[in-house]
């Protein structure tokens, strides 16, 4: 009963709340406030009497009146139209019923088409109609596509199932592969229909050209499984790699400049990816509504925004409910314990140990990587490998990968943290084990790549000289033959060691052997513990599913920081092997398939589970933090690095950033290379980055004030409640508090916040 | 796809996508999804509104639903009757208040209007406890159920009458990270 009264009020009081909200300007200057709801209606019945008239006919009226009629009250007309225009579009963010907004709606839409009709009398009425029919048109084409973008959203209903299973927090990593799966397929098209397609469409074909031929030496064994398998044979010599581009200028029919579209593709990866993840981190900095760990309302919230509205599994209801009982309990202790430190300077001392024990792993597992690089670089010397000291670099940096984080899990146990502190603790130190493994790696790259330039200068004259020997010989053994000898098979050439598909191969080798570990990660650790704790327990003494092992949880943070690193080598290693991206798409395909599958098959969901919201934008700024790290080494090499003179798209230049200097000197017209010169002057530059520097710090401070801005009007805001609370309860009657924003308040408003320092928020 | 179904008039189409956050697509889906919890009551043509209310047993065994404490009074504050017997208007209504796109400042009215038990627009120290008992499973003792409803009345109650009018639930509410993630089911 007491809902039902609530709602015949709220129904007679709804379309006149919209207009006022409307008309709230009309209604500081009205006279009377009995009925302020009166009068906008009053004034529109009038136009609407009025226009009537006029459109009724009465032609012996003279234009001049019916012009004069429109002055004025064409516009307050316009006026109340749009303000009908803008309570359509929000009409859904009004918490009304479904009937009474569809009612109202009904009768905004009504007077919007018959004045939008009416008032396109008179001046520019085509036009006015015209300009009403685009703008429909545009909505209803807005919404098709909204409509069309949203049923393209692929694993809606597996998400949302493991969703209902495992709560936000598990859902948040799907949604993140699913959304590195989309940048991931924008990167490859760009690659694939830029630099991969031109060459194999327009290009010289397979075996025209020393660099896109197999060796002779290594045709005998350039189809054997194995050695497909390490990346060489026809793999190395084939779209997947760098060395097999040619570094013609133009190709085809086209005129296609492949090199300079190889080096702006590059490029372009990282300034797309760059663009796409500031834009998210934006987005999600907008939702997140706050920062740090207040205990302002730690047990409101907890009692309001604890439970997962979005569970819909009996078993992880069970969990939830237990996690919470958990939690207040907890939070009871904490509340009448006042924490007394006991013991702080033993607390502080095992902190001490275990960072130091950290920083020592740390550095173990550095030159760990940094000796197994060194090895694997004798072992490429050596023949006769056993397949572990072939792979024996991806083993070891897999392994650490696994057992590090487990370890410093354990070691943290010492230093008893918060449980969400905790966390990011073990968040940085993982990522930093990999970041520093990673570098390491990229060192012994380095040197790699160092050697083999200095063997190029070697070779280079090794095979000048090769080309003219058999020139010396054909002429020498054919003395009959006058006319241009025949020329060397393209197999028998020397070849230069190609540093660059060198490094593409590694990252490729990197990235498979990674994906190995990954999957048969979960088959072994998830899916194999399963089936053994299901059936084995039938015959073993304890209880394996409510003991040790059970079966595993979802070890989100692993998985993510695994997905971030394995994109950071994906940047880095792109530009040597435009492959690798349609291979990181294949992977992360299968990945989100198989791993759908296996949380849903072997894993239970987690007993504490991980908060998603405000930990995406930290996941972000991991990326975005790999994707600086990863475009330095790339950069570098563009910039300081000779290229091979006989392989890839660049081969014979000074610099690969050349190709951009020659393409400016011979494409573009000539101011435009002046032009180029002088933008490109540091005495340019450096105005350019300061100008950039103080943008930045003027924009920072004035999201700084606006801000500070929003906490005074906050404050402002609940100081006014809470006087206009004490009122109602004073004086009932005096405020209606449905109606608190305008009316009799607006006016005295800024003298009540100016008082304001009595309230206590 | 297309225009091909002959459940709504267009016209109801377009007035319920301007009504709610959701796709035609998705309407359409919802209104599957009503349907099936009663195929012999709903009828297949909407076109001219039938008055059609499904009994809240139903709803709340949906499985969205059916684990959700507050599965009752979500029925209740959406239903028009009160009662949890919903119409497709309100199932619609609920679901996108519910939904991923609802704003924050609406979603904290309903989640007001669901915690508060006695329907009394202000949630007292009963209603917490009715909350945190459900939330619980009635594990906790009472002294423990008192102190943390104090504790909540002390954070949250700005204009100290002791108990959280609409003001204070969503001054609270709207700083909480935790609240637009949770507060969210996905159809």
């Amino acid at each position: 009963a007491a809902s039902e009264d609530g709602e015949d009020e709220d129904e007679d009081d709804e379309p006149p709340k919209g207009r006022r909200a409307a008309n709230k300007k009309k209604a500081a200057q009205a006279d009377e406030e009995d009925s302020d709801d009166d009068i906008p209606q009053r004034r529109c019945n009038e136009a609407v009497n009025h226009l009537m008239f006029c459109l009724s006919g009465d032609d012996s009226k003279s234009d001049e009146e019916e012009e004069s009629m429109s002055e004025g009250e064409m516009a307050k007309l316009m006026e109340e139209v749009e303000e009908k225009k803008k309570l359509i579009a929000n009409i859904r963010n009004k918490p009304w019923r479904m009937r009474r907004r569809l009612k109202v709606l009904k009768e905004a839409q009504q007077f919007v088409d018959k004045f939008e009709g009416a008032l396109g009398k008179g001046k520019g009425r085509k036009l006015y109609a015209y300009k009403v029919m685009m703008m429909k048109k545009w909505i209803k084409f807005q919404r098709d596509f909204e409509n069309f973008r949203t049923s393209c959203i692929p694993w809606e209903r597996k998400i949302k199932e493991v969703e209902s299973h495992f709560g936000s927090s598990v859902a948040s990593y799907f949604i993140f592969l699913r959304w590195m799966y989309g940048m991931n397929l924008v990167l490859f098209s760009l690659t694939f229909g830029l630099v991969v397609i031109p060459e194999v469409l327009m290009g010289l074909p397979y075996g025209s050209i020393p660099r896109k031929t197999v060796p002779r030496d290594e045709q005998a064994t350039a189809m054997d499984y194995s050695v497909l398998m390490d990346f060489n044979g026809y793999c190395k010599y084939s779209v997947l790699f760098y060395g097999y581009y040619n570094n013609q200028r133009t190709i085809g029919l086209l005129k296609f400049r492949l090199p300079l579209s190889y080096l702006l593709v590059g490029i372009g990866t990282f300034g797309y990816s760059l663009m796409v993840v500031i834009r998210t981190m934006a987005k999600n900095a907008d939702v997140g509504g706050g920062d740090g760990e207040d205990n302002e309302f730690t047990f409101a919230w907890k009692m309001f925004t604890s439970w997962d509205y979005l569970i819909g599994n009996a078993e992880t209801a069970d969990n939830k409910y237990a996690s919470i009982t958990t939690s207040f309990k907890e939070s009871i202790v904490d509340e009448q314990e006042n924490q007394k430190d006991e013991n702080i300077h033993l607390r502080r001392f095992l902190r001490v140990l275990a960072n130091f024990l950290i920083t020592c792993t740390l550095g173990g597992s550095g030159y760990l990587i940094y000796f197994v690089v060194k090895r694997s670089q004798e072992f490429a010397n050596m023949d006769n490998l056993s397949w572990y000291e072939k792979n024996e670099l991806e083993i070891i940096m897999s392994l650490l990968g696994l057992v590090g984080p487990m370890l410093f899990e354990t070691i943290a146990e010492l230093e008893e943290y918060h449980p969400r502190i905790a966390l990011k603790w073990q968040l940085g130190r993982i990522f930093a084990l990999f970041l520093g493994n990673l570098y390491t790696f990229l060192l012994a790259l380095f040197d790699e790549v160092n050697s083999k330039l200095e063997e190029e200068d070697s070779i280079k004259n090794a095979s000048i000289w090769f080309v003219k020997e058999y020139y010396a010989n054909y002429s020498a053994n054919n003395p009959n033959d006058t006319g241009t000898p025949p020329p060397i098979d393209p197999a028998d050439i020397i070849r230069g060691p190609c540093w660059e598909t060198t490094v593409g191969i590694e990252f490729v080798k990197l990235t498979i052997s990674d994906i190995q570990v990954t999957y048969l990660t979960i088959l072994i650790g998830d899916f194999l513990r399963a089936l053994i704790v299901r059936f084995l327990n039938y015959c073993w003494c304890w209880d394996l599913e409510a003991g040790w092992p059970s079966y595993g949880e979802f070890d989100i943070s692993g998985n993510v920081l695994g997905l971030v690193f394995n994109q950071g080598m994906i940047w880095m290693g792109a530009f040597y092997a435009p492959g690798l991206l349609g291979i990181n798409v294949l992977r992360l395909l299968t990945s989100m398939y198989y791993q759908c599958w296996a949380v849903m098959a072997c894993n239970v969901p987690h007993e504490r589970v991980f908060k998603a919201s405000k930990s995406n934008n930290f996941y972000m700024g991991l990326l975005l933090l790999i994707l600086f790290l990863s475009l330095l080494p790339v950069v570098y090499t563009i910039m300081s690095l000779p290229p091979s003179f006989d392989c890839g798209p660049f081969s014979g230049k000074e610099r690969m950033f050349d190709v951009i200097m020659e393409t400016i000197d011979l494409d573009l017209p000539a101011f435009m290379g002046t032009l180029f010169g002088y933008v490109a002057n540091p005495g340019l530059i450096i105005p350019a980055v300061l100008l950039m520097v103080l943008a930045i710090y003027y924009l920072n401070s004035v999201s700084e004030a606006y801000k500070n801005a929003n906490m005074e009007l906050k404050k402002k805001m609940q100081m006014v409640s809470i006087l206009c609370v004490q009122v109602h309860n004073n004086c009932p009657g005096a405020c209606d508090s449905s109606a608190r924003p305008q009316g009799t308040w607006t006016s005295t408003w800024p003298t009540r916040a100016r008082q304001g320092s009595r309230a206590t928020p | 796809m297309g225009n091909k179904q002959t459940i709504f008039t267009s016209q109801q189409l377009d007035a319920y996508q301007d009504c709610t956050y959701f796709t035609r697509k998705e309407i359409l889906r919802l209104f599957h999804r009503y349907r099936d919890l009663a195929p012999q009551l709903v009828p297949l043509d909407y076109k001219n509104q039938p008055e059609v209310r499904l009994p809240y047993e139903l709803i709340g065994s949906m499985p969205e639903l059916k684990d959700n404490p507050f599965r009752q009074r979500i029925a209740e504050v959406f239903s028009e009757d009160g009662e949890g017997n919903m119409t497709l208007d309100d199932f619609l209504d609920m679901f996108s208040v519910l939904s991923e796109m609802a704003p924050r400042d609406l979603k904290a009215y309903y989640a007001f209007k669901i915690y508060d038990f006695n329907n009394d627009d202000f949630i007292c120290k009963s209603d917490l406890e009715k909350t945190l008992n459900k939330l619980t499973r009635n594990e906790l003792t009472e002294d423990e159920v008192r102190m943390v409803c104090e504790k909540v009345i002390d954070e949250a109650d700005l204009d100290n009458d002791g108990r959280l009018s609409l003001e204070d639930f969503q001054h609270m509410i709207m700083r909480a990270p935790d609240f637009l993630s949770t507060f969210h089911i996905r159809i």
